[in-house]
């Protein structure tokens, strides 16, 4: 390796030796100026349009992603709010059929109530019949005054009485009339009662419609509105996403733990069944056993759960027709049944090989068994929880669906963000590698000033001497005339300037 | 038509895992998981008040080996070479429950063991030895360890010869308790090249070498 001080020895003084090395540098550099100052210009314009170009690239990327993820986050919206106009319509439907089915017997039997009515009404009309003509003829009689003579007196006496039974037996008759008529008017007020009820039942029957036709309403204008594909309905879309990705995320978590419940409970009695040292890969069979029932009890919640049509994960079951789908349903809902007993009976396996496993260890360890061993609370505390949590699991399907579904909204806002940062780092390395290139050709120039001063001295002399010259020339040479403003301008007017 | 061209990736992302899986399981070289344990126990001289310790270790050894794993006592003796000082022998089955059961009764055996043992005047550890790798291999354990409860003293018997060099690749040799005798005290070297000899044989031989007189730290015997 040659030896680097010998840079120092060309001359006796290494001092000397550096200034000489530093002024040959310096020269050397000066000469190499101007193509180091294309070839810097030339590095940083070619990073800065790399760049440029990159950044354009990824700008329309993620222009692209963006408009992909306005289409499916409005698709998502527009499915979302057919789901809900499609329910609403259902309630309809169910409320048409319930208030409204029974609508022509409602009628028949209002009608009935009417013409009741109107038969007692008119049976009330009827005026009770009032006294004969002769008992005013009677009464004309019954007026002549006493002229003394008994035959008169008696005859007179007679029709007084004849009259007041008469009186009497009208008046009577009178008020049988009123009474019945009363009566009549009785037995309307329980018809009145029974209409009124009909009345308000149908009254409440179209409110009831009437809220729900409002709600159908509301569905459909959230729907226009994102038919339209409106900024708003797109913020408020993106924003229930991200609410229901979290949200969904969290319940999925919770799910998770007590999927690892779960499989605590059946791996170890799945020991018992498959063997405990026997292994698929790295993992023992028995604690992939253990999964694949766990697996299989969520996979049965999930096609149950779209059978009932509470998550549509799977297009097909969905599309089955009613009476294959509830047969599909209770075929499902079995099975599900089946395997919570397995894994509660495994539960019980479980306790037992547990309890044994830890007689085995203090028998080892030479302690007594304990009492608390011996109780069976935690037995059946674990069997209750295997045959339950089969049937909890089964709703991991509602928030994994949201999940799914906002998944990919917030994956694609994820990923055009990316892109964005990705395009405005590019941008800032094309800026960056331009500047530097100008800062690298300044601190070049900065380093050979000494040679630039120089060479700005040398231009300056030389660009003196001829203009001393000229200065001269013209103060010796005759002074020509003034001119005026429009003399100086005169030929431009002639050009076509 | 919308639904169906969404969902149908599930299938598709389910058959991938499937075959990952399966690829996974079926790359993957098939491994050994079983363990297989043989304990020499040292019946020489005043080494035999230490088996309550023995026991100990035995009983924990038998809490902690798992269903298929493989165990074995022996006790070291003028000829340790041989069936015979195997005091107990097991291969755990593979259902927990029968496994428990068997370790019930190798826990009888041993009992009876250190409750009838006799001193034996001479202490053949390269014999025990030899006998461990035998029964280790014929065993076909994943991981092998022979556990050395002994004071490393090795006293052989007028005849014996053990210069037979010791083929242990893939054995893990464990010595437990290692008692300092009297002579150690005086003198610690003889302690230290007492264990120095056993290690070059181990390591000579492709097994490692470790010592554990802390019967407290069983727990790492086999982190190895």
């Amino acid at each position: 390796m040659p030896d680097a001080t010998i840079l120092f020895n060309i001359t006796p003084v290494p001092f000397l030796s550096v200034l000489v090395w530093i002024f040959l540098s310096i020269l050397a550099m000066y000469f190499a100026r101007r193509p180091f100052h294309d070839s810097m210009g030339s590095l940083g314009r070619v990073i800065y349009n790399a760049m440029r170009v990159s950044a354009a690239s990824v700008k329309i990327a993620q222009q692209r992603l963006e408009a992909r993820n306005r289409e499916v986050l409005l698709a998502a919206g527009i499915e979302h709010a057919e789901r809900r106009t499609e329910r609403e319509f259902e309630r309809i439907s169910t409320a048409v059929e319930r208030n409204l089915e029974g609508y022509p017997q409602l009628q028949r039997q209002l009608r009935e109530d009417l013409l009741k009515l109107e038969d007692d009404y008119r049976n009330t009309a009827e005026i009770p019949q009032g006294l004969s003509d002769w008992v005013k003829v009677i009464d004309a009689i019954a007026g002549i005054k006493p002229s003394g003579d008994p035959l008169v007196a008696n005859l007179l006496e007679d029709i007084h009485n004849t009259l007041k039974e008469q009186h009497k037996m009208a008046l009577e008759g009178h008020r049988k009339a009123v009474s019945d008529r009363h009566g009549i008017l009785s037995r309307m007020v329980p018809q009145w009662r029974a209409t009124d009820k009909t009345l308000k039942g149908i009254e409440k029957a179209i409110s009831d419609l009437t809220g729900r036709s409002q709600a159908v309403d509301q569905c459909i204008a959230d729907y226009e509105t994102v038919r339209t594909h409106t900024d708003i309905a797109e913020r408020q879309l993106s924003s229930s996403s991200l609410t229901q990705f979290f949200t969904s995320g969290l319940v999925l978590g919770i799910f998770v733990i007590g999927a690892i419940i779960n499989f605590n409970l059946v791996a170890l009695p799945m020991s018992e069944m498959v063997g405990g040292a026997s292994y698929i890969g790295a993992f023992k069979t028995s604690d992939v056993a253990g999964i694949f029932i766990v697996c299989l009890e969520v996979v049965v919640g999930i096609f149950l759960m779209d059978a009932l049509r509470f998550t549509r994960l799977f297009s097909v079951i969905g599309c089955l027709d009613d009476k294959k789908r509830t047969w599909f349903f209770f075929i499902l809902l079995a099975m599900l049944t089946i395997l919570a007993g397995v894994e509660s009976s495994l539960a019980f396996m479980r306790d037992r090989i547990a309890a044994d496993m830890e007689a085995l260890r203090q028998s080892l360890a030479g302690i007594e068994p304990s009492a608390v061993a011996a109780s069976k609370i935690p037995t059946i505390g674990q069997m209750i929880l295997g045959f339950i949590l089969p049937f909890i699991l089964t709703t991991v399907a509602m928030p994994f669906e949201t999940f799914i579904s906002s998944s990919r909204t917030v994956l694609g806002m994820a990923g055009a963000w990316a892109l964005r940062a990705l395009a405005f780092l590019l941008r800032l390395a094309g800026n960056l590698g331009y500047y530097l290139g100008r800062l690298v050709v300044n601190v070049y120039d900065l380093i050979i000033f000494p040679a630039l001063w120089l060479e700005a001295l040398v231009l300056r002399k030389m660009n003196a001497a001829p203009s001393m010259q000229k200065a001269e020339k013209d103060r010796k040479a005759p002074k020509k005339k003034s001119m005026t403003l429009v003399e100086e301008t005169a030929p431009c007017e002639k050009t076509a300037d | 038509m919308r639904k169906n061209s969404r969902l149908s990736p599930y299938p598709i992302i389910a058959a991938a895992l499937f075959a990952v899986v399966l690829m996974s399981s079926g790359c993957t070289p098939k491994i050994n998981h079983t363990k297989g344990v043989y304990m020499l126990v040292d019946t020489s001289g005043t080494y035999t008040e230490e088996l309550n310790k023995a026991k100990a270790i035995i009983n924990y050894l038998l809490g902690t080996l798992a269903p298929g794993d493989t165990m074995a006592v022996a006790r070291i003796d003028t000829g340790s070479f041989s069936e015979k000082d195997i005091v107990a022998k097991v291969t755990f089955d593979q259902r927990p429950s029968v496994a428990n059961t068997q370790k019930r009764a190798f826990q009888k055996q041993v009992d009876g063991f250190v409750s009838s043992v006799a001193g034996s005047s001479h202490t053949d550890i390269s014999g025990g030895l030899l006998q461990a790798v035998e029964y280790l291999n014929e065993a076909g354990s994943g991981q092998k360890y022979v556990l050395i409860f002994s004071d490393l003293k090795e006293e052989l018997a007028r005849g014996h010869i053990r210069d037979v060099p010791f083929q242990l690749e893939g054995f893990h040799i464990v010595a437990l308790n290692v008692t300092k005798l009297r002579d150690d005290i005086r003198d610690p070297k003889n302690y230290m090249q007492r264990v120095d000899q056993w290690r070059d044989k181990t390591e000579s031989g492709g097994g490692s070498w470790r010592v554990i007189n802390d019967l407290e730290r069983l727990d790492n015997m086999f982190s190895l």
